[in-house]
């Protein structure tokens, strides 16, 4: 990347659920603009370490830096950290209560981050970019998955994050949804943000990474280029999963 | 029938309207009670928790009889008998207020609390990943989905807590039954006197239900 800066620094990260261990010792550094991908076997936490990221799972030790904060300090205002560190959910969570426009402008107008008619504008815009603006009085249940989840990545992007991270975005949809959403990640992807995405997609890993991360039992087992990793992997853990998902 | 309705029904209707004030009055201070203990219940604290449970515990495992003589007589005497305050004199209405809004209040947390945790948690992580409070988030996103799934029952509770009001006559509440029992005792009249009583009941808990069907058709409208 041209401006090397660390976006994200992890140290040493630990995670228990109870007496079971998630995440036993993660340590990587993201990059500002860098797309990076986490494969993995069910249970092997990648989705743990990625909802770390963000605090929506205190972590048990180690370091978590995203933009120069360090989020697993107690004192540390963690609201004021998420405003810049978008997040996608497997299963979409759009304000059910809310219609589509007010889903997307809702956390812009209550931070006051901008006025009604700014976030109104900056909403139409993002629904533009996702192709959904005829869709902005519609309530989430009268959208496709693949709308919904589009609806999700815009609503994300109202905060104007510096950071946007994905769990399993794709895999809750419909096959035929899938390449719809794909699509307005690689376009974010090219926009030049810094990206975290958890996914099965294999594909879109060799395509849209900077970096992929195999992770398995609580560890980063293997990372490097798409090429690398996905074609020429070294580990025999690494070397099994492919097998079972290609 | 006819004399007791001609020569008792104002002051059975009067009854009737301290009967609806008694209910209002607990019922105002249940839901702010209901939602305190209710949200208590559900924050991450387990201080909070254990105090949410405790009460709601404590509460549903008295009668409401017990209650009222509790509040009515027993909190006064422990006052200013066995302490020695001299604490001004408790009306039966601020009692009945008191009784009801603590009873229909419990009932009412575990109706709030259920509904809350009705709704799927990853409509609170959503607001909490784009930097929203955890309490601005149960405002704006939680307790109003959560209040779909709990107009039935509140409404359930509001009717089960204005016949609940029947049972403070026995602290001297001049609300319906209380009257009625006068009215009966002057008439001798008993078959009427609790006829006349049982339909006045019927017709406002029938009113209150269709209003309440029409409240939740409302709100489901467009989901």
């Amino acid at each position: 990347m041209a401006a090397e800066e660390i976006k994200i620094h992890v140290e040493h990260l630990k995670k228990n659920f109870g007496k079971i261990e998630v995440l036993k010792d993660i340590s990587i550094d993201i990059m500002q603009g860098e797309v990076v991908v986490v494969i993995g076997p069910s249970g092997s936490g990648k989705s743990t370490f990625l909802r770390c990221l963000n605090r929506l799972e205190e972590s048990t030790g180690g370091t978590i830096v995203v933009d120069g904060v360090d989020i697993t300090q107690k004192k540390v205002d963690i609201n004021k950290v998420r405003e810049n560190v978008g997040m996608v959910f497997q299963h979409f969570n759009l304000f059910n209560n809310l219609n589509v426009l007010n889903n997307m402008t809702l956390a812009p107008l209550e931070l006051k981050k901008a006025t009604s008619e700014q976030a109104k504008e900056k909403a139409m815009q993002m629904l533009e970019r996702v192709g959904l603006a005829e869709k902005a009085e519609a309530y989430p249940s009268q959208l496709s998955g693949g709308q919904k989840q589009r609806v999700a990545i815009a609503r994300a992007l109202c905060m104007n994050p510096d950071i946007m991270l994905f769990d399993e975005p794709t895999s809750a949809l419909d096959p035929e949804m899938v390449g719809e959403v794909l699509q307005v990640m690689k376009d974010l992807a090219a926009s030049g943000m810094t990206m975290v995405i958890v996914t099965h997609e294999m594909g879109f890993a060799r395509e849209v990474a900077d970096r992929v991360i195999f992770m398995d039992g609580g560890y980063i087992v293997e990372e490097g280029t798409p090429e690398e990793v996905l074609l020429n992997p070294k580990e025999s853990r690494t070397i099994d999963f492919l097998n079972k998902v290609l | 029938m006819v004399k007791i309705i001609t020569v008792y029904g104002n002051m059975l209707l009067q009854a009737m309207g301290k009967t609806l004030l008694l209910a209002l009055c607990g019922l105002f201070f249940a839901c702010i009670l209901g939602l305190i203990f209710g949200l208590m219940s559900v924050v991450k604290n387990r201080v909070c928790n254990i105090i949410a449970q405790i009460f709601v515990d404590v509460i549903r495992g008295v009668p409401m009889i017990v209650l009222a003589f509790f509040v009515y007589f027993g909190v006064p005497y422990l006052l200013n008998n066995m302490m020695g305050l001299n604490t001004p004199v408790m009306t039966a209405l601020q009692a009945g207020t008191i009784c009801l809004a603590l009873n229909c209040g419990a009932y009412m947390s575990e109706i709030i609390r259920a509904g809350i945790e009705s709704v799927d948690k990853g409509q609170m992580e959503a607001a909490r990943s784009l930097g929203l409070s955890y309490f601005v988030s149960m405002k704006r996103i939680v307790l109003p989905q959560a209040i779909r799934t709990m107009i039935p029952s509140i409404i359930n509770q509001f009717i089960i807590t204005l016949k609940d009001t029947s049972i403070l006559s026995v602290i001297g509440f001049p609300e319906l039954v209380n009257t009625a029992k006068n009215v009966q005792a002057a008439t001798f009249k008993s078959f009427q006197t609790w006829f006349i009583v049982g339909i006045m009941y019927l017709i406002v808990i029938t009113i209150l239900s269709r209003c309440a069907k029409v409240v939740e058709r409302r709100l489901n409208r467009g989901r």
